[in-house]
């Protein structure tokens, strides 16, 4: 019991990293349909930027603010510069786009910092809570509020807000909302901004309990890209249950079955999830343009 | 006679893999020449997937795997030839293709990409983690093709570089001359109609599963190929060769020369593979001047290298 | 089109590797980037460094040494190209590096074939048995490093252990030579867990090793992040058994990343971790100081195992082409072969015919972590 406990709070630590980094997938979707592939280098930048400015004698909270920040301003480059350029080219072309930006931001970091493995002390310490015999870290609860928080935010933020509304729009006809006097472009850039903050935040929040380095840019993208399919692209609360639920798998089965196959496991149940729901667990039907 | 734009690019691809050689001061270019063949390989294989049909594998790399492996393993376990270990890795391939891609080709745009993607993850997997067969992450030793050998008994002498040169270059041109008659041909019309709109493909007849699925298999025989070549040429062979990472580096060099385009795929394998090379000078800023060609190119020539080039010459002409 | 890029790229090659009379050139291909950064990344670093020092204090035979290295990314296929160009191109006498056993088994098939000697930076026991020709290594086998801690675990009675390996070649690699030897010292696993070079936490395997009935100790297979976390999550649950780290904790920064649980942990080390504790009388106090404050000095990061391999690879390979006289590939490799008494940061080398690695168990220190710091375990 105690080991199950155990294995579902790891779980739900992991997931909601996944979770992080799966709505900022999200945003970015829905304002563009364009999976940005280098949403795993704002969460490496949340983590680096953060360390440095610490290091340089800044104070946590105030390096956390310049880090998320300064993820952001690339969020608004990457956009300005490369995304809104490309405008009306191949969806394969985009993904280039995003895989070249990442491969240039993750280049990039190298040169500016370094090489090493860094962290940078937990918000509220290091000594693990004891719940019915399993043990969580605070820094665990802060991420899983962090996920929870920037989901229960997004959610008004697409429905009951009319900015969310006109980047749902943008995304879903570009012409159209234009028509209705929304400033595509302003909800382009603005969607890029917020998709990089949130990438950072969730770079700031974990970096205590998994460490940050220059190039783990890749795995979480790659994690999280998992996760925001699996839940249904383009839904805050399909990139939640995704990454909680991805999570979850890899917890239970390196805990039940086989530490080997946790990421193989992991992937065949969303295969499996794919050909039964083919928009993923929570995603929408779309009609096609002919 | 006039020749068809096909005949001509089969003609200059001979051309280049024929004369490139005479300005070769080394072996080292006789490698780098059939490494941009053998990635060509399974590009073109990409044109045919992607290009033609308009579906994308962020896994494609499994496959090569699938065929590299079979070509290290085959020999140890069954005592097969390695040219037969080639082939078994290729049906092999064709028969794994044929049973996945009928569920996962069901798929639209990015869910397509991620169940791809995790196909490619999961072989790699099994490479990785089955040590006692694979030899693990460190990898597993390949023989020797011994078909430079054989060459030697009748009278051709060619330095290992050069034997692989020929050999990758073969392949490659036949490869190419089989996708560019694809292209052609009813089938490949067929396949360019639902790139374009599946919708409107269905309503004028077209059985959209089977065409997307002959694309995946036939696609996934090319990497396999492409898989096989590459471990027979080095000898050795890691699970790196079914990553994630080589998958990407696929589909970006087909991208990048431009993803319905054959002489697209090789232009893309060729700057792909060069530009390693070409940047050692600039060690540091390797990545991002990587980086930052492949988003340049993809924002002024958003249809690839080759197309929007050609595209350019025609239009000055 | 891609004629016209051959050509440019032809020309640019050949403009980067214009001859230069009376030099050394000495090869290097390491992964300084990729998954291995870790190992290659100092590696590289050290080279560079030694290569400005050794041609300071005027070369080597009277001419000076230029270092030609490419980062591999761990890629071996990469490697293998680099390794060929290296050899066909850049025309070195020599090459060190190969950061991964991947990497090191793809230049060693090239440097057999091309006659030039190769000294390897990875761990694998296959890389030196059976003995290759051209190939050598200056890093102790993971075998080496497994036997050292189960010595260990011997002498303080524990015989069942529960082992957590990382799934990157330096954890199956060093957890496939555990096996091979683990019966030999009279223990055996119980439980047997892995994980993956990028996750972020390791409590459900831990849970599980702590929840099999009669595990006396932990051992944990692993570089990079994996250790780090491994030690962390081993405090957040709060384990009691002894844990034993590998030599792929390499440097001080482990202390700092792995936070308080580190103390206690225990591992084979070589000198550099605990430059601070050798005795002025001991053989390899002078060289192992001198690198480690060389390096901090020019690098300000903390000097490390891997960055000793490298060092030791080069000096071992220029005090070769010193004693043979001549910078040609099969007077360098024969030199190489007979090294006797060479005293490097990794141990004390004595190679042979039968020996391409020359170290014996010596070389490693068995080290805990006390009040965050390293100190000679008993």
């Amino acid at each position: 019991m105690t080991e199950l406990l155990q294995f579902v709070l790891s779980g739900v630590t992991v997931g909601a990293v996944y979770a992080l980094v799966a709505l900022g997938f999200t945003i970015i979707y829905n304002a563009s349909n364009v999976v940005n592939f280098a949403q795993g280098e704002f969460v490496m930048l949340g983590g680096m930027v953060t360390f440095f400015a610490w290091q340089a004698g800044l104070p946590l909270p105030l390096a956390a603010a310049l880090a998320i920040l300064a993820a952001a301003a690339v969020g608004v480059a990457l956009n300005k510069l490369a995304v809104e350029r490309a405008r009306g080219a191949p969806v394969v072309s985009l993904i280039i786009i995003t895989i070249g930006a990442s491969i240039f931001l993750r280049g990039g970091a190298q040169l500016v910092f370094d090489k090493q493995l860094h962290r940078f002390p937990a918000i509220s310490g290091d000594e693990p809570i004891n719940i019915g015999g399993a043990t969580i870290l605070p820094q665990g609860l802060w991420v899983i509020a962090g996920a929870a928080l920037v989901f229960a935010l997004l959610y008004v933020f697409f429905t009951r807000t009319l900015t969310g509304k006109a980047i749902l729009a943008t995304a879903n006809n570009r012409v159209a909302a234009r028509l209705v006097g929304i400033n595509t472009d302003h909800m382009m850039t603005l969607s890029f901004a917020l998709s990089a903050a949130i990438g950072a935040l969730a770079g700031v929040l974990m970096t205590p309990i998994t460490l940050t380095s220059y190039d783990l840019g890749v795995a979480y993208a790659l994690k999280g890209f998992a996760a925001a399919m699996l839940g249904g692209m383009g839904v805050p609360a399909g990139a939640l249950a995704g990454g909680l639920l991805l999570g979850l798998i890899e917890a239970l089965t390196a805990g039940y079955i086989s530490s080997v196959y946790k990421d193989a496991v992991a992937f065949i149940v969303i295969l499996a999830v794919l050909f039964a729901m083919p928009q993923g667990l929570f995603g929408r039907k779309s009609t096609d343009r002919v | 006679m006039r020749l068809s734009s096909k005949h001509l690019t089969l003609l200059i691809l001979a051309a280049i893999v024929l004369v490139a050689p005479l300005g070769f001061p080394s072996n080292f270019y006789y490698r780098i020449g059939s490494l941009i063949f053998v990635n060509g390989l399974a590009v073109t294989g990409l044109v045919i997937l992607i290009g033609f049909a308009g579906q994308i594998s962020l896994g494609h790399a499994g496959f090569a795997g699938i065929g590299a492996y079979a070509c290290a393993l085959a020999p140890q376990y069954l005592g097969l030839h390695p040219a037969l270990a080639m082939l078994l890795g290729t049906a092999l391939s064709a028969a794994i293709a044929w049973l996945i891609g009928r569920p996962i080709l069901r798929l639209q745009g990015y869910y397509l990409a991620v169940a791809t993607l995790g196909f490619g993850i999961l072989v790699t997997m099994v490479l990785a983690n089955e040590a006692p067969i694979t030899g693990g992450p460190d990898g597993h030793d390949v023989p020797e093709l011994g078909l430079r050998k054989l060459l030697e008994t009748i009278g051709i002498d060619l330095s290992n570089a050069q034997f692989w040169y020929a050999f990758t270059g073969l392949f490659l041109l036949a490869g190419a001359w089989l996708a560019l008659n694809l292209h052609d041909s009813p089938s490949g019309r067929a396949l360019r109609a639902l790139h374009d709109s599946e919708i409107a493909a269905r309503t004028v007849g077209v059985d959209v599963a089977r065409y997307k699925l002959s694309a995946f298999v036939l696609s996934a025989v090319y990497a396999s190929l492409s898989g096989s070549l590459l471990a027979l040429m080095n000898k050795f062979i890691t699970p790196d060769a079914a990553g994630f990472l080589h998958s990407i580096e696929l589909v970006t060099m087909t991208v990048l020369g431009g993803a319905s385009s054959v002489p697209g795929a090789v232009a893309g394998a060729a700057l792909l593979t060069l530009l390693p090379q070409v940047l050692t000078a600039l060690q540091d800023y390797e990545h991002m001047i990587l980086g930052l060609i492949m988003m340049l190119v993809m924002i002024f020539m958003p249809a690839g290298l080759v197309p929007s080039l050609s595209r350019l010459l025609r239009g000055r002409t | 089109m891609s004629f016209a890029l051959r050509t440019a790229a032809v020309a640019l090659l050949l403009g980067t590797a214009a001859p230069a009379l009376a030099e050394i050139k000495i090869g290097a291909t390491v992964s300084e980037t990729g998954p291995a950064s870790s190992l290659g990344d100092p590696e590289a670093k050290t080279l560079r460094m030694l290569v400005e020092e050794i041609n300071a204090a005027g070369g080597v035979l009277g001419e000076k040494i230029k270092l030609i290295a490419y980062d591999d990314a761990g890629d071996p296929n990469k490697a293998r190209t680099f390794a060929t160009r290296l050899i066909e191109d850049d025309e070195v006498v020599a090459i060190v590096g190969g950061s991964t056993t991947g990497t090191t088994m793809s230049i060693m098939k090239v440097v057999a074939e091309a006659e030039i000697p190769f000294i390897s930076l990875a761990g694998a026991i296959e890389i030196v048995d059976p003995v290759q020709t051209w190939t050598f290594k200056t890093p102790h086998t993971d075998r080496m490093a497994c036997a050292k801690i189960f010595e260990n675990m011997k002498t303080s009675g524990i015989t069942r252990i529960g082992m957590i390996s990382g799934s990157d070649g330096f954890g199956s690699s060093m957890h496939k030579q555990c096996l091979q030897i683990i019966g030999d010292y009279g223990i055996e696993v119980l439980v047997d867990e892995t994980y993956g070079p990028t996750d972020a936490d390791m409590t459900p395997q831990l849970t599980n090793i702590r929840g099999k009935e009669g595990v006396q100790a932990i051992l944990n297979a692993g570089f990079g992040q994996g250790p780090a976390i491994v030690t962390r999550n081993y405090g957040q649950l709060g384990i009691k058994t002894p844990l034993y780290q590998s030599h792929g904790v390499a440097s001080k920064a482990f202390i700092e990343l792995a936070g308080p649980a580190s103390n206690g942990v225990k591992l084979p080390g070589t000198a550099i971790l605990v430059a601070n504790l050798l005795k002025q009388d001991d053989p390899q106090y002078g060289v192992v100081n001198a690198y480690k404050k060389a390096y901090e000095d020019k690098n300000g990061s903390p000097a490390s195992t891997f960055g000793g391999y490298a060092h030791d690879g080069l000096r071992l390979l220029v005090d070769a082409i010193g004693r043979a006289g001549k910078a040609e590939p099969k007077a360098i490799r024969d030199a190489i072969e007979q090294t006797k008494g060479y005293v490097g940061v990794t141990g004390i080398v004595n190679m042979s015919p039968t020996d391409h690695l020359g170290l014996d168990l010596t070389a490693f220190r068995m080290l805990e972590i006390k009040d965050g710091n390293w100190a000679l375990a008993q």
